[in-house]
């Protein structure tokens, strides 16, 4: 903080703003009532993408990983698909789906979708074999085994993997909302820059994105302390 | 006859693995399928317990082809088989998703009772010793009431006094619910202890080299006459000397 506040006062001509600066303008952006809008905005955006991303790569993730051919079939294409940056997909989320939020949340959805793909099917790889053999022991049909043996086996690992992509799709929020919509973190600080170089308001959004994050991460590791997960993190 | 293996045999690729296993297990028998590391001794279990289909020949129970696994067979692994996630009463409780509420409780109760882990109802598996576990699975393999139940090696992992703290545990309970077992292990002394007969196989392909009847009521001692004969003889069949 003192070095940010000296260097920006031994270069007086600089643009950025001290860190006094940069909190006066998250007070002027709460006053107008845009700190919450904004907020609420990009977080409404991450969490539909999101668990929408999850409710597809966990049923996905979990048939891959069971069935060997059909992952033997998907692979090439999941691993052509990983190195894209979910960026390069914002045109063509435009063209679907216009300026507005559902490109947002497709972008999110696009991101998060196979990192939790990937998490689930090694998870379901790395399930104790012994396990497996107990719930068919016991009689359970598919289904249930699916319930009691799978789900839970891959819990610790699944949440981990979740609290990674979460990261990602905070990432790439901001990075959607300064170009497919008009409000949100990322607007934001693209509005602030085009209308009238308001670094002070640049730098504003950063701070508050990087705390949100660190929220949304401390959240998630909330998860891994539950007494039914504890096993996943811990060696006997 | 419980269980009749008939002129069992397996391989995996070009690996034979078992050959000719003929045998028959009363009911409430205590057999113990003892060889070297790699005999097929496990594998002869698997293809019991429904989890392998033999290249050759059949198993029966009750006269009936085996072919899958079953609830009335449970298969205990070693301590690692308990589910991790779950509590000991929810592992317990595990196979009773068929019963009622209230017969789930009052089996748990018992089961948990029986093995000896009152108290640690809401533990969850790591905070237990590894006889604690071994005791948990067993306990979840009872509390289905079966009538075989089929224990891999299931001490190998705990240290010698655990071990015999186990075995003594598992007679106790053998005595008290009447189950047929079928044991595999690659102790000798284990099997003369635990065992009504004693199997000894060959190395691969596992065979049966010989069948002992081990005639010494329980509880058995270590340094009774007979019990060291029987030992001995064994010791010799597998082609040890009974030296360090």
């Amino acid at each position: 903080m003192a070095a940010w506040q000296a260097a920006v006062l031994a270069a007086p001509a600089t643009l950025v703003p001290t860190p006094l600066q940069a909190v006066r303008a998250i007070v002027e952006l709460a006053a107008k009532g845009l700190l919450f809008r904004y907020i609420v905005a990009s977080l409404f955006r991450v969490t539909w993408g999101y668990l929408g991303a999850l409710a597809i790569a966990v049923p996905l993730g979990m048939l891959l990983g069971l069935w060997r051919r059909g992952e033997l079939a998907m692979n090439p294409m999941l691993q052509l698909l990983r190195p894209i940056s979910p960026l390069a997909w914002i045109p063509i989320a435009i063209l679907w789906f216009g300026v507005g939020d559902v490109s947002a949340m497709f972008l999110i959805l696009l991101a998060s979708v196979l990192p939790l793909t990937m998490t689930t099917v090694h998870a379901v790889h790395n399930i104790e074999g012994v396990h497996l053999a107990a719930g068919r022991n016991f009689g359970l049909s598919p289904r249930e085994l699916v319930r009691s043996v799978i789900f839970p086996g891959i819990l610790p690992q699944l949440i981990v993997g979740m609290r990674i992509t979460l990261g990602i799709a905070w990432l790439v929020v901001v990075a959607a909302e300064m170009i497919a919509v008009n409000s949100g973190l990322g607007f934001l600080i693209v509005d602030a820059r085009n209308a009238g170089n308001r670094y002070d308001l640049v730098v504003a959004g950063m701070i508050l994105i990087g705390a949100i994050g660190v929220v949304l991460d401390l959240l998630m590791r909330k998860l891994e302390r539950l007494p039914s997960l504890r096993w996943g993190y811990v060696a006997d | 006859m419980k269980v009749q293996f008939k002129q069992v045999g397996m391989s995996f690729g070009n690996v034979r693995v078992l050959e000719d296993i003929d045998l028959a297990v009363r009911e409430g028998e205590f057999v113990c399928l003892l060889g070297p590391s790699g005999c097929g001794k496990s594998t002869l279990l698997n293809i019991v317990g429904g989890f392998l289909r033999p290249a050759e020949g059949e198993v029966t129970i009750d006269d009936e082809p085996v072919t899958a696994p079953d609830p009335r067979r449970i298969f205990v692994f070693q301590e690692r088989g308990v589910f991790p996630w779950l509590t000991v009463e929810e592992n317990i409780g595990f196979g009773l998703f068929r019963h009622t509420e209230e017969e789930r409780r009052e089996r748990i109760a018992y089961y948990v009772q029986l093995v000896g882990l009152r108290g640690f109802e809401q533990s969850y598996p790591r905070e237990l010793s590894g006889g604690m576990k071994q005791r948990l699975e067993v306990a979840r393999a009872l509390a289905v009431n079966p009538d075989v139940l089929y224990l891999d090696e299931p001490f190998g992992a705990l240290d010698s006094i655990t071990r015999l703290q186990m075995r003594r545990e598992l007679l106790r309970i053998w005595h008290a619910e009447k189950k047929t077992i079928l044991f595999v292990t690659h102790d000798i002394e284990e099997s003369v202890q635990l065992a009504d007969r004693v199997v000894v196989l060959s190395a691969r392909p596992g065979r049966i080299r010989r069948i002992v009847d081990i005639d010494i009521p329980h509880p058995r001692d270590l340094s009774d006459p007979r019990y060291i004969a029987l030992r001995d003889e064994i010791f010799g069949e597998i082609g040890l000397a009974h030296q360090v």
